[in-house]
């Protein structure tokens, strides 16, 4: 495998891994906070739609991309309305976002565009183009390092990059800030944070939204980014998966990045080397793609260890009377 | 008012239906869905060509998983709709199940072969229309490498990916050609993002065109290609206007024929068993329109007119993956 394989299998990495990225990040505030969000995956799809079809109708990726994270807020303020301010069942209202997702979509999507549930196809301003870092030209002569830094780190939409920089700032936030030690907190010990004065209910709400505006980003960044409309169940999936890669970084931002990037380089093996010849024999096709799959099993089932949710995750905070 | 109106046109219709003579035929669309663009759309057209034409009206399905296939053939045949046409090879199983139990319906299915006395078996010879854009593919390419992308490692798929192998070997015997398939399950016919990422991969193995094979994932290759500044080749439909200037022809199978032919044939005409339409009978070809005549120069039109006179001569033959599960050139 020379330099130039490797570059694409971790370009095309980089690609398949920043929605996972931002939907485990989103995963990572809620989850934080106590609030259990399985609903990942419906609101990627629901910004997906609503960002293709508000590029679509203005031609604008932007107010595309506003319509998306809208749409998620949306979505995630019904999850804290049911969970937070009802007390409700975490885990049956993020499973109710999944589905109403999955319907909604294709029945507004059949209405309004009368094309089967798919958006028109985006052109121009009405898609993320890939945007070339400055120098990247003038760089690609240098050995080694130019074509990494022209091939492999130049070259992505700029929500790819916005992605890869809400690690660090997830962090900061997190465990550098007061509002972050709170949001911790009220995912320990929410009858600590309420003795102290600080609302839990207020917490726990700015939490499920700023997930909300992640994977808004996400979903945006899977319709008008990686391809071109929606099409109908087009998240196939990354939701769960980022939730997977969430429960495998034990709930730290650095290690979902990790995480996040290993799902991605399994997914892009699985299309890039369809036809292996490992010792004369040729690997199928359909083991190669059921490769990511296989691995993430074994993965999350052999190599996590013990992975220890925030304590007050799952459970709604009832004040003591 | 309406309501009631409504009802009693049901009932009139039903009770016409009863007798027979003027049953409504009936399609099943492949779950791809009826706006793929490709395959089923193909179909789609085919039936509102019939309604438009004859004033007449169809019912429809659309599936939306594996387990509803049976169920849909049972309910349109029990409802009395005749013929009942049904696209895409994956209803074949089903239907060999279904079929007998209804000895006076008559069923047509595109892409399939079902062997019983009331079933009309629709086959094209896509090896033969994708030889011809092969030929186009190797023609245009400049890197002297060309893609392939298919839907399933079925053997329908490998009919397409070994005609198109066929005709790039046939103008350049020294050509790489690099074959993907998107996936295994059906979700695999409707994943832009992975064409996508799969030519992404051909490009950067050298490849400048890639023919597309696989429903909608199709549209994430061609947009690919467009992305990328290399030629897309579509398929089923003719895709030509999807990316003008950037889709150098389509693979066009005219399974709206199919349809409008099953639509508007008087049932007890409907000549059952298995039909082949290749380039002799106008069932395949390659797309040529404003949207892509200037990428098809007139020796290239030449050469793959000769081509086409020469198969249907039967002075070239084009080899059947399915024939034998295999393929003469890699």
């Amino acid at each position: 495998m020379d330099l130039s394989t490797v570059i694409l299998l971790l370009d095309s990495s980089v690609r398949l891994a920043t929605p996972l990225l931002l939907a485990c990040l989103a995963g990572l505030f809620s989850e934080r906070a106590g609030i259990i969000d399985i609903g990942l995956e419906g609101k990627l799809l629901i910004a997906a739609f609503f960002s293709a079809s508000a590029a679509a109708y203005t031609g604008n990726v932007w107010l595309g991309l506003l319509a998306g994270v809208a749409a998620s807020m949306v979505f995630a303020g019904l999850h804290g309305l049911a969970s937070i301010t009802f007390r409700g069942n975490q885990l049956i209202s993020g499973v109710a976002i999944n589905f109403l997702a999955a319907g909604m979509t294709v029945v507004i999507g059949e209405s309004w565009f009368a094309l089967g549930g798919r958006t028109p196809q985006l052109e121009g301003a009405g898609r993320f183009h890939n945007i070339t870092l400055p120098f990247a030209e003038a760089a690609q002569g240098v050995p080694f390092i130019g074509p990494i830094y022209h091939d492999l780190i130049s070259g992505h939409s700029i929500l790819v990059y916005v992605g890869f920089l809400m690690v660090p700032l997830t962090w900061w936030v997190l465990f550098r800030t007061r509002f972050g030690l709170r949001l911790r907190a009220v995912g320990e010990n929410p009858a600590a944070v309420d003795t102290a004065g600080v609302s839990v209910v207020g917490m726990r709400f700015t939490a499920v939204l700023i997930a909300g505006v992640l994977c808004g980003i996400a979903g945006a960044y899977l319709a008008t980014g990686l391809s071109a409309g929606f099409v109908k169940d087009m998240s196939a999936g990354r939701g769960f998966i980022a939730l997977a890669a969430l429960i495998f970084s034990k709930w730290r931002p650095w290690y979902a990045l990790m995480a996040c990037l290993l799902f991605g380089l399994l997914d892009a093996t699985g299309s890039l080397f369809q036809n292996i010849q490992v010792a004369g024999i040729s690997v199928p096709v359909q083991f190669m793609q059921a490769l990511p799959y296989i691995l993430t099993v074994v993965i999350l089932a052999g190599f996590v260890g013990k992975a220890i949710p925030p304590k007050a995750g799952g459970t709604p905070y009832v004040k003591e009377q | 008012m309406t309501v009631f109106t409504k009802l009693t046109g049901a009932a009139a219709a039903l009770a016409v239906s009863a007798t027979g003579a003027l049953a409504d035929p009936a399609i099943i669309f492949d779950l791809g869905g009826k706006f793929d663009r490709s395959f089923n759309e193909a179909a789609y057209n085919g039936a509102e060509r019939w309604a438009e034409e004859t004033d007449g009206s169809y019912r429809e399905i659309e599936l939306q998983s594996d387990a509803q296939r049976e169920q849909a053939m049972r309910r349109l045949a029990e409802a009395g709709a005749n013929p009942v046409v049904m696209a895409g090879f994956s209803q074949a199983s089903s239907l060999e199940v279904v079929a007998p139990d209804y000895p006076d319906t008559t069923f047509v299915i595109i892409d399939g072969v079902v062997d019983a006395p009331n079933v009309r078996s629709v086959i094209f010879r896509e090896e033969q229309g994708s030889y011809l854009v092969g030929m186009l593919a190797a023609m245009a390419s400049e890197t002297g490498t060309v893609g392939f992308v298919g839907g399933m490692d079925i053997p329908l798929i490998s009919r397409f990916g070994c005609g198109y192998a066929q005709g790039v070997r046939a103008v350049d015997p020294d050509a790489t050609i690099i074959q993907n398939m998107t996936g295994t399950t059906p979700a695999a016919w409707n994943d832009p993002v992975r064409g996508g990422e799969l030519t992404r991969a051909q490009i950067s193995q050298g490849a400048d065109v890639v023919f597309a094979a696989a429903g909608g994932t199709g549209l994430g290759v061609l947009q690919t290609a467009e992305d990328e500044g290399i030629f897309g080749i579509g398929v089923d439909s003719n895709q030509n206007h999807l990316h003008p200037g950037s889709v150098l022809t389509s693979m066009v199978k005219r399974v709206d024929v199919a349809v409008y032919d099953a639509f508007s044939t008087p049932v007890d005409e409907i000549e059952t068993g298995v039909h082949f339409f290749g380039l002799a009978e106008n069932g395949v070809g390659y797309a040529v329109d404003e949207f892509n005549e200037e990428l098809i120069t007139e020796e290239m039109m030449a050469e793959v007119e000769a081509a086409r006179d020469a198969i249907i001569a039967g002075e070239i033959s084009v080899h059947n993956y399915s024939e034998d599960g295999t393929c003469p050139v890699e």
